[in-house]
């Protein structure tokens, strides 16, 4: 296995911190403001972390980086072993990135009668270092494990602080993904029994694995892929095990959404990539049409859906599944240049709809409502918050000059040579997209100020109406705190829109592995690119 | 050997003083065994013979101190016993590794239920009645109920049962097995009808277990009976030796085997013979019903593995079809009827048919492994199982426990740590990673997979994935729903109730960080056929 021992201490400092973190916010959590600080200056700290490690990556060096490793269960040949390669280094730094965000927007919320600011973002702390091991998790055993165990946080997250339906949402959450991963774990059990009867002893290493699986019979493999992909595409989430989603991201806390879809979803892409891919070759072709009619499937349903939307926080969970839909196709297409779209997809996706949640959630909290039709001509009253949720669903619909647009368009010219069908289905996703976001943004933000949420029932109760403007009084612009909360994630939409290469270059040689491992070939070499297989 | 003379030597083994002969076997093998029922006859005497006052004391005392001597005894031998086991009491029992293992199982989960049985704060005067003989809803009843006092019979009949479960799994032929079993079984039937409060229920509880498991145990002497006509032996070496190569009537063999069987799965609680289970749990005194669910289950599948494995692992062809049927009904049936329950006792009832479904799984994987996995499967859910019914006993109103799950409601704002270990202890029966239940599932289904049974496998997955819904549902009730407002308080537990529950929490946490002690232990050996 080529891993690199340098730099070992700071994947182990990664998964650590945010432990520690939450350990203390928790211990802090009877003063609010002191756990809100000590939460706010941990995430912040491992968001440094995060960036000494991408810095420390060699693209051209190993796969496999900052590895570390000790035995778990000897008798079974588990390992705790952790290392990362440009994919979930990318991730890794995702997660960072939002963490510090999520924390900073749900500075103010109100949260449910008897719950604490402490537990809340100790909850997120501890999620965040699951995520992180789940990336960089190199024994199979050890991801099915980390797999499971970050649905609990996230549970107790949407039930706990969510909203009217939370119970409800979270425990479909919780089902769904748990029966995914129980049938990943008959196969992760299966895949150690073939290590068993070809080497004699069996081991759960990521790298062995590949070895053994991806050389054994089709037939073999095939229902090995399959419990895989139940648990992976049940969390990407694929049409048509996506129907948790919206309710999830309906009832969770804003933060709570920004961390589903931006972070815990890409776990199942990532997983196509890390695990499929590699360590079932000959089914994954075998089965790529499969895989191609859901992800198409899902861009056309999800941007369907999204369009016919009433509620704020569901569009955003059906505009995700319509992205999920392109992130899929561009890793099953198998080129290169989409694979490497499909990763760069799954990075911009968390900037680009975490920023869109973010905002629609700074609506919301001004509005008191998610439904759309409480609201109109909000940009009259909100004018840089209007601002900020156009660039977020340009973003979204993958307007040239934002990040989004370099990763789908790689996707699409990437799919086409060996895909064209579902290509070009495909391409109608974007038209609809641009017709479900600049909708959006019409209904809510244009024309004159109207709805419920911002001119108030008449007589109701709360309704202060300044006559000034014709609106409640309390309908104001974004404050400083949020306009920092949202300035990282427009640097990096502009920034990335234009300057891709530090992505392309950290992710290129892991997909270019990923490629070389499933015995993949580009369709067509085209430029200076070269897939070389070592 | 005659079916008299087998007898015979069990009434000698049942009384430890028993003159030692010239030709004597090695009784270091069996000193467990002989301490626990020998201390259960010294009980009976502190029964008649000590004033009333003493008798808790003396017998909680005895108790303990019994089963810490049969473990150190047990820790002794163990470290130089022979790997390939050896035989005990003329033949009569077979001191192997698995036996040892299912003994120092049993040993340490009876410490923990007498720890709860044991437990006078919980409810004052402890959770057993005060006088037997009375009748239910009467002034004497009531009386009763208030009053400090407890039938300390409970000890005696604790030991008495831990007794024959030793034995039961250690049992080298079906004779020795079937006095095990009446052995452990007559004293439950009679702790069953010992709750202090409910008593009809209770009653009703003890009555249906006594008539249901006669006619189990009527089923197992028949196939014993069955056997011994197609083997000549009740040993179960003879018997393998028979089926292996013989050309006798198949007949008297697979109907003797059924019956046989179906005794076995009866005290094991599994599908579809399991419906004694959740009224006998739901009525039983709490503690009871803890030493129950954990112990007999281990013996009963102690017996199950040693019958399927030693006997009659040559037709395992004839039988692994039938069995694959059960174990499918009883993981069905335990996590679909589970789902529809009401009372947390009856929950969890059906959560531990569901899991005999899953341990029955290991067992007909007639490997090492599957016997390994099966051995280290029965530690955990025993160990989480006492824990749970533990936490359970604690949650009360004024009259006794509130069981009602609607009770339960926003418990985690009332005592978030009781929650908490609670939450944890159903994560570990939904087998969530980092818990004992999870690594337990998962050693089984590596035995079960590697034994070509790939179809189960995935029956119960999605069975776990379906019981994952009633524990979550408990979880959602305690955190996320506002509590009643005359809602059950929760009793700050005494020092034995609370080392019961740590001992089980600790225990099904390090399981399930690091396991590798315990898979070691399990696997260290097979069984001694002989």
């Amino acid at each position: 296995m080529s891993t690199s021992s340098t730099g070992s201490w700071l994947l182990a400092a990664l998964l650590l911190l945010p432990l520690v973190g939450a350990a203390v916010v928790v211990a802090l959590r009877g003063n609010d403001s002191t756990a809100k600080a000590a939460a706010l200056a941990f995430s912040i700290a491992e968001f440094a972390l995060a960036i000494v490690a991408w810095v420390q990556f060699e693209p051209g060096g190993a796969r496999l980086q900052q590895a570390f490793s000790f035995d778990w269960i000897p008798a079974f040949g588990v390992h705790v072993s952790f290392a990362v390669d440009g994919i979930a280094l990318a991730m890794i730094a995702v997660i960072g990135l939002l963490v510090p965000l999520v924390i900073g927007a749900g500075w103010l919320d109100k949260l449910p009668e008897g719950r604490t600011k402490g537990g809340f973002f100790a909850l997120i702390l501890l999620e965040q270092a699951l995520t992180v091991g789940v990336f960089a998790a190199t024994d199979v055993f050890l991801f099915y494990v980390l797999f499971e165990i970050m649905l609990i946080p996230m549970y107790f997250l949407i039930g706990s602080y969510g909203g009217a339906r939370r119970q409800y949402a979270a425990v479909k959450f919780f089902l769904y993904s748990f029966l995914g991963g129980l049938i990943m774990l008959a196969s992760v059990i299966g895949c150690y029994v073939l290590a068993v009867e070809q080497n004699g002893t069996g081991t759960f290493e990521w790298a062995e694995l590949v070895k053994v699986v991806s050389t054994a019979p089709l037939e073999t493999q095939i229902w090995l892929f399959l419990g895989f992909f139940a648990a992976f595409a049940i969390k990407a989430p694929l049409v048509p095990v996506h129907t948790w989603l919206p309710d999830a991201t309906a009832e969770a806390p804003i933060g709570v959404a920004v961390l589903l879809v931006g972070i815990l979803d890409k776990v199942g892409t990532f997983g196509f990539l890390r695990y499929l891919l590699p360590m079932f070759p000959l089914a994954s072709k075998e089965l790529a049409p499969l895989v191609l009619v859901l992800a198409v499937a899902g861009v056309i349903y999800g941007s369907m859906l999204a369009t016919g939307q009433r509620d704020m926080k569901r569009f955003l969970a059906y505009v995700s599944i319509a992205h999920f839909g392109f992130i899929a196709l561009g890793i099953f297409a198998f080129s290169s240049q989409a694979m490497v779209g499909s990763v760069t997809y799954m990075v911009n996706h968390s900037l680009a709809t975490g920023m869109l949640i973010l905002v629609v959630g700074m609506v919301i909290a001004r509005g008191g409502s998610s439904r759309v039709a409480d609201y109109g001509g909000m940009a009259k009253l909100t004018p840089v918050l209007a601002a900020m949720l156009l660039i977020a669903g340009l973003s979204s619909m993958s307007l040239p000059g934002t990040n989004s647009f370099v990763s789908e368009f790689l996707v699409l010219i990437g799919s086409f040579p060996n895909a064209p069908v579902y290509t070009i289905i495909a391409t109608v996703g974007m038209v609809l997209a641009a017709l479900y976001v600049l909708w959006l943004y019409q209904r809510v933000m244009q024309g004159p100020v109207r709805g419920d949420a911002l001119v108030g029932a008449a007589g109701g109760p709360g309704t202060m109406v300044d006559p000034a403007v014709g609106a409640k009084k309390a309908i104001a612009d974004l404050s400083g705190r949020e306009k920092l909360v949202l300035a990282p994630l427009v640097v990096l939409i502009i920034g990335l829109g234009f300057f891709p290469k530090p992505v392309l270059d950290v992710v290129t040689p892991a997909v270019d592995a990923t490629m070389c491992q499933a015995a993949l070939a580009d369709p067509v070499q085209s430029g200076e690119r070269q897939l070389q297989c070592r | 050997m005659s079916v008299m003379s087998s007898v015979l030597l069990l009434a000698q083994e049942q009384a430890p003083a028993a003159p030692v002969r010239a030709e004597a076997p090695p009784v270091t093998a069996i000193w467990p065994i002989l301490i626990v029922l020998g201390a259960a006859c010294l009980s009976v005497l502190f029964e008649a013979l000590l004033p009333k006052d003493l008798r808790w004391s003396f017998q909680v005392a005895l108790t303990l101190l019994t089963i810490a001597a049969a473990g150190v005894k047990l820790i002794t031998y163990v470290s130089d016993a022979p790997a390939a086991g050896e035989t005990a009491m003329f033949g009569t029992l077979a001191v192997d590794r698995p036996a040892l293992f299912l003994w120092g199982t049993l040993l340490a989960l009876s410490l923990g239920a007498v720890l709860l049985i044991a437990d006078r704060s919980v409810e004052p005067g402890g959770s057993f009645v005060a006088t037997a003989a009375i009748r239910p809803g009467t002034v004497q009843d009531r009386a009763q109920v208030a009053s400090t006092g407890m039938q300390t019979e409970v000890f005696p009949l604790t030991l008495f049962a831990l007794g024959g479960m030793m034995t039961f799994c250690a049992a080298n032929d079906l004779l020795t097995m079937f006095v095990a079993l009446e052995v452990l079984s007559l004293p439950l039937y009679l702790m069953c009808g010992l709750a202090r409060r409910r008593r009809l229920l209770s009653q009703e509880a003890a009555v249906k277990y006594f008539l249901l498991g006669a006619f189990a145990s009527a089923f197992f002497l028949y196939g014993v009976a069955l056997l011994y006509g197609y083997a000549g032996s009740v040993r179960l070496a003879d018997i393998a030796e028979a089926a292996a190569g013989s050309d006798r009537s198949d007949t008297l063999l697979f109907a003797g085997m059924g019956l046989l069987v179906v005794g076995l799965l009866f005290k094991a609680a599994v599908g579809p013979f399991h419906t004694w289970t959740p009224d006998v749990y739901q009525g039983a005194p709490t503690p009871v019903t803890a030493f129950m669910a954990a112990c007999t289950k281990v013996a009963a599948f102690g017996g199950i593995l040693r019958v399927l494995q030693v006997a009659l692992e040559s037709t395992q062809w004839e039988w692994r079809g039938v069995l694959w049927g059960v174990a499918i009904v009883s993981m069905v049936i335990g996590a679909v009827l589970g789902l529809t329950q009401t009372d947390v006792k009856r929950m969890i009832a059906y959560s531990s048919v569901a899991h005999a479904g899953f341990l029955l799984i290991g067992s007909i994987a007639v490997t090492d492994k599957g016997l390994s996995s099966t051995l280290f499967y029965l530690l955990t859910y025993g160990f989480t199982t006492i824990a749970t019914f533990g936490v359970i006993s604690l949650v009360r109103d004024s009259s006794g426990e509130a069981t009602h799950l609607s009770q339960w409601a926003g418990l985690a704002k009332r005592s978030p740590l009781l929650a908490g270990v609670f939450t944890f202890l159903l994560l570990a029966l939904a087998g969530i990673p980092l818990t004992s239940g999870f690594v337990g599932k998962f050693v089984v289904f590596e035995a079960a997979l590697s034994d070509g049974m790939g179809p189960l496998v995935v029956v119960a997955l999605v069975a776990s994935a379906v019981a994952a819904f009633f524990y979550l549902r408990v979880i959602v009730l305690m955190y996320f729903s506002e509590p009643a407002a005359d809602g059950p308080t929760v009793t700050v537990p005494g020092a034995f109730t609370t080392a019961a529950i740590t001992l089980g929490v600790i225990i099904t946490l390090l399981l399930g960080i690091a396991p590798a002690f315990a898979l070691d232990w399990a696997s260290s050996g097979v069984f001694a056929i002989r």
